[in-house]
């Protein structure tokens, strides 16, 4: 990890030294164990505040929509094609952006971390290549890494950016063949009753606070659905129709665009799975129009296209 | 007592597009086609005028049906408004399933402005298959 993060440092050196960017989006040390920034570094010198390790968990692309200077950004496989799925859509220019690709084995999940607490508060935590030492008072853990690891990483198949101008450090292996929809189908295995009280519990949770929507690098409206009042499509409350339906419709909103990483499920304060909802809508993307997003730059959004053949056994 | 008065009287919306399915529905009253009175119908200008949100909000408001009906692929009048929203329909119904919602009560079809008699036999199904399933519970605001 210190090699990738002295050459990260080198090249957003270079870019910011030689005037290729403006700003340098990365990641800076968070005042919490565990927890890093997004930092944005303009001069050359400030560079040193860069770091990079397993807690680096934020998708930066959400800082490049709307910007109009010349960006260098830190992305991991799953920022990079939230990065080109922007661009697909127009909203980053590619020419804009320089992108920084790390090679990412996977981030740690602090809730898992924190579920092994239990409770206790952790002071200090060190990251190295295969465990994290977690400190606090009266306590020490050494807990590997893997065990710690967010759920989408665990399945994820791109570690690697699809797309970069310059890649800090080795390409990592590929994730084993672990099915990245088990979750899903172990869910569709069960009845519709069974589902919908599944569903019901577990969004019942919700308190409407959105920071899923805001963490999404997607979520880029001006206006989200739910806040419109003219007309107001939605209610606002936490009761649970309208909670679910924020929730389906959001999911609806990113079907054949996500792209897994599992931002939203981190940043829920009460522990929903958004990811088992989220990821229906990327299998059902996959199994109907063979599309998966942010790889390729040319190929068009499946919700903005269709075919002739579209499969229509639903439809009378 | 909700389930006798569902039995005579399931409300469903039905969205149907002007140029044909709407058509259809027209040809199926000069027709004097039987089909039980549980419809209303909302005329849209095409099939992909539908927004999911309609949908939803439908199921949301308490309604215990609904059909969305459009032109045949190929015969849109605005060439390929229904093969657009055939792909929007696809994902939204899946996740509605996935999630829980019964598959009867949400539907789709295509009719074109010639098939009054499978415009009948649409809503005949539809509302025997809402019939089925009893009032709506699930994503109802009550």
């Amino acid at each position: 990890m210190g090699n990738v993060e002295n050459s990260m440092r080198e090249i957003a050196q270079e870019l910011l030294s030689e005037g290729k960017v403006d700003v340098i989006v990365g990641y800076g040390q968070g005042t919490l164990p565990l927890r890093t920034t997004p930092c944005f570094i303009n001069k050359a010198e400030d560079v040193p505040k860069l770091v990079w390790n397993a807690s680096c968990d934020a998708n930066l692309s959400r800082y490049l929509v709307g910007r109009e200077d010349k960006v260098g950004v830190v992305a991991k496989g799953c920022d990079a094609r939230a990065i080109l799925v922007c661009t697909v859509e127009k909203q980053i220019l590619r020419e804009n952006v320089v992108i920084i690709g790390v090679p990412c084995p996977g981030v740690i999940d602090k809730k898992k971390v924190e579920a092994k607490l239990d409770g206790k508060e952790a002071l200090d935590a060190i990251i190295e290549d295969e465990e994290i030492k977690v400190k606090g008072e009266e306590f020490e853990y050494v807990l590997p890494i893997e065990d710690f690891t967010c759920d989408s990483c665990l399945t994820c198949r791109h570690r690697n950016p699809p797309i970069y101008d310059v890649l800090v450090g080795e390409k990592a292996p590929e994730a084993p063949d672990a099915d990245e929809f088990a979750e899903v189908s172990s869910l569709e295995s069960r009845s519709a009753e069974e589902r919908w009280a599944h569903f019901e519990e577990e969004l019942s949770k919700c308190i409407r606070c959105y920071a899923c929507r805001n963490v999404c690098p997607l979520c880029y409206c001006k206006e989200c659905f739910v806040d419109q009042t003219m007309p107001a499509w939605f209610g606002k409350t936490n009761r649970l129709s309208d909670t679910m339906i924020y929730h389906i419709v959001r999911a609806f909103h990113v079907a054949g665009r996500c792209v897994d990483c599992g931002a939203c499920s981190r940043a829920c304060p009460m522990d929903i799975n958004l990811r088992q909802l989220v990821k229906k809508t990327e299998k059902i993307v996959r199994e109907r129009f063979n599309y998966e997003a942010g790889i390729s730059l040319e190929e068009v959004p499946p919700l903005g296209e269709f075919k002739m053949q579209d499969a229509q056994e639903f439809i009378r | 007592m909700k389930t006798v008065e569902m039995e005579r009287n399931p409300k469903i919306l039905a969205f149907l597009c002007n140029w044909c399915s709407y058509a259809g529905a027209d040809l199926a009253g000069i027709g004097r086609m039987q089909y039980p009175p549980n419809i209303r119908v909302v005329r849209v200008p095409c099939s992909g005028r539908v927004n999911p949100y309609f949908i939803i909000k439908a199921l949301q408001r308490g309604w215990d049906g609904v059909l969305v009906s459009g032109c045949h692929p190929g015969d849109c009048h605005y060439i390929s408004g229904n093969l657009v929203a055939r792909r929007r329909f696809a994902v939204l119904k899946d996740l509605l399933e996935y999630l829980g919602i019964e598959p009867g009560r949400v539907n789709f079809s295509w009719v074109s402005a010639a098939e009054g008699e499978k415009f009948a036999n649409v809503v005949n199904d539809v509302v025997d298959k809402v019939k089925a399933l009893g009032p709506a519970e699930r994503l109802v605001k009550v």
